[in-house]
């Protein structure tokens, strides 16, 4: 073979910028995709904000009248459980959309990319914070329109919203190990609900967790879900009743952080696994 | 020369334990710069996989493999900033439109963003995707998204090139006008190795051609060596009926070094001196009175190689069609 009019050594060199520079503007192209990706379905868009919307009239004057609270009306006690749910069921995204990435093939694209190898996880986790960011906005005002109202002040209020944004991304790590799991999209979110049922309704989200036996209780109220929904109704209500308190606020925090770091380096590795 | 070398592997070794496959099972090929190599073999021979741990995509179980000397898993990164891609199954986003795919494949090689938007005007002006661009990718047809898949491939500009059975689910025309594409492309320089099930492609575009068959190279040389270690001239015997076919084909065992091919009504027989043996099967089946409805002489084609060397004849099934057929869940789950 006499082939060789190339010069000898072909490489392109690594493109000028280091190797952190290259891993936030990877994420950020993956991240951009993905936002695109959800606008473009905007059937999904309307219907997972109605769902929260249906929860919100259902506890508010379906079962409301039916649930008492001590201290604040049941209106202001909902929304931080609505809040929560609903980050919580958007998670769900994760796992279906990283399934999709898998199953079409994309995923293999980009391992024959060279870009970071941790953009494709963090492009996901970080389009679905934006996307919430989007939920919680329409989630306030469908809650002022029946009747919540902050009790504290507009700083507390967003802190109690980034305590919430920060809980959903951490459990979005663990939604994309499902997402790498799952032989297909559809079987993602079936392994999805089996976690996101108890610790949604097992918790303080709608009714005060006293009200459950005993057993359940001491689940009920200890485990991160709740921990992080007392928390925001701190943020939100104030020290206006005795079912929770500015400690909740530290355990969720804890709770939070402690997720993050196990489930982030899980899915990292379950991702270098995949394929 | 070391140094022509683009893309050499050395006794590739890919068990699957799911299924307990061994998908390569040994492979070693060579392909020189600024040629096209073809990879050819039936279904489930192998190739998907040899080009995914080219490609970096998967790691050997044992063997290397390096492109322009680098290691395909040690050196994985730098491998990544030489190639260009073009799996079996066109991997797209469907809610990207077709510009936003290129860009995307663009920023992720580290292109800058002017420059993407250059080449991604110019790459969907070259597979005529111009109209196209800007709707999603769930409108188009299949032979659309393939060509939007190898443009994708391309935007990096890359020295090397893997395209796993590029044309398939492709109409005549976009097969022609790809095998043009294919065919600049080499001319600049670019070095290309392409799976097929076209005996047709792989005579049109390959210099070299390596035949796999379960997971072990069978053959490989030019498309004219390889027909020469055929025979030079294929016989070929119509006959009235599959049963006169049948007789007529013991009737002929012994005249040739290898036995007759029977298909249908038709045998074929390979052979050195095509018009002296045509003669005596002639006379033969004369002797024994049985019908001849037609004979011809013509020079073996890749097909005919390929049916000597793996015994039967290469899928050539959907042919045209602008739809690729979509590979079903398990299939896809499979490819991975
Ligand atoms: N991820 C996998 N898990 C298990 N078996 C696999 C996997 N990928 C491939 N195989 C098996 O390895 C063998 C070779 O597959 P491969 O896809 O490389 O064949 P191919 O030559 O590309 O076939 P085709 O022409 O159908 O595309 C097949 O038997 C296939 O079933
Ligand atoms: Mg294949």
């Amino acid at each position: 073979m006499t082939t060789a009019t190339l010069p000898p050594d072909v490489v392109s060199d690594a493109p000028p910028g280091g190797r952190l520079h290259w891993a936030i503007a990877d994420a950020v192209t993956v991240t951009w995709r993905n936002l695109i990706s959800y606008t473009r379905i905007p059937d999904a868009i309307f219907f997972s904000s109605v769902q929260p919307i249906m929860f919100v009239l259902l506890f508010r004057y379906v079962f409301g009248g039916a649930i008492s609270v001590p201290g604040v009306p049941y209106v202001d006690y909902l929304m931080a459980g609505i809040f929560v749910q609903t980050v919580m069921f958007g998670a769900v995204s994760t796992s279906v959309g990283l399934s999709e990435d898998l199953q079409k093939g994309l995923i293999e694209r980009f391992r024959a990319l060279p870009m970071a190898r941790s953009a494709v996880l963090a492009g996901r986790t970080t389009a679905d914070v934006v996307r919430n960011v989007g939920v919680v906005i329409i989630i306030t005002i469908v809650g002022y329109a029946v009747g919540f109202r902050i009790l504290t002040n507009v700083f507390e209020f967003i802190a109690a919203l980034l305590l919430i944004l920060f809980f959903a991304y951490a459990l979005s790590w663990g939604f994309a190990i499902i997402g790498l799991t799952a032989s297909n999209s559809e079987t993602a979110q079936l392994m999805a609900f089996p976690i996101l049922f108890p610790l949604t309704f097992a918790s303080s989200a709608f009714v005060p967790v006293t009200t459950m036996p005993g057993w359940l209780q001491a689940f009920a109220k200890n485990q991160p879900v709740s921990q992080v929904i007392d928390a925001s109704r701190q943020l939100m209500l104030g020290g206006k009743s005795p079912l929770w308190s500015t400690s909740n606020i530290y355990w969720a925090l804890a709770w939070t952080v402690g997720l993050l770091v196990v489930l982030a380096p899980l899915a990292v590795r379950k991702y270098r696994r995949t394929g | 020369m070391a140094d022509s070398v683009a893309v050499e592997a050395h006794d590739l070794v890919k068990v699957f334990a799911k299924g307990n496959v061994r998908a390569l099972d040994g492979v070693s090929l060579e392909v020189a710069r600024g040629t096209v190599l073809g990879l050819l073999g039936p279904n489930g021979a192998g190739k998907t996989t040899a080009v995914r741990i080219l490609s970096t995509i998967l790691p050997p179980d044992s063997g290397h493999a390096a492109v322009f000397g680098h290691d395909v898993v040690k050196e994985a990164d730098t491998v990544r900033r030489l190639i260009g891609l073009a799996g079996q199954y066109a991997t797209v986003d469907e809610n990207l439109t077709g510009r936003e795919n290129i860009k995307m494949v663009g920023r992720l090689t580290h292109i800058s963003r002017k420059e993407v938007a250059r080449r991604a005007d110019a790459l969907l002006a070259q597979f005529e995707l111009t109209d196209a661009a800007n709707r999603t990718l769930k409108t188009y047809s299949g032979g659309m998204r393939r060509r939007l898949d190898l443009a994708a491939a391309l935007v990096g500009q890359p020295p090397v090139l893997f395209l796993d059975e590029p044309t398939t689910g492709l109409d005549p025309q976009s097969r022609q006008d790809l095998w043009m594409v294919i065919e600049k492309l080499v001319k600049g320089g670019t070095t290309v190795l392409l799976t097929t099930q076209y005996l047709e492609e792989a005579d049109r575009l390959a210099d070299q051609i390596v035949v796999v068959d379960h997971g072990k190279v069978i053959a490989q040389g030019t498309s004219a060596e390889l027909k020469a270690d055929l025979g030079t001239t294929v016989i070929s015997v119509n006959l009235a009926d599959a049963e006169g076919a049948t007789l007529a084909a013991e009737l002929l065992v012994g005249i040739t070094a290898k036995a007759p091919v029977l298909e249908g009504s038709t045998i074929e027989l390979t052979v050195e001196e095509g018009p002296r043996v045509a003669a005596e099967v002639l006379r033969t089946l004369d002797q024994h009175q049985v019908t001849v409805a037609g004979l011809t002489l013509r020079e073996p084609s890749l097909d005919d190689v390929f049916l000597s060397l793996t015994g039967h004849r290469a899928e050539i099934d959907d042919v045209g069609g602008d739809e690729e057929s979509p590979p079903s869940a398990s299939e896809r789950k499979k490819a991975r």
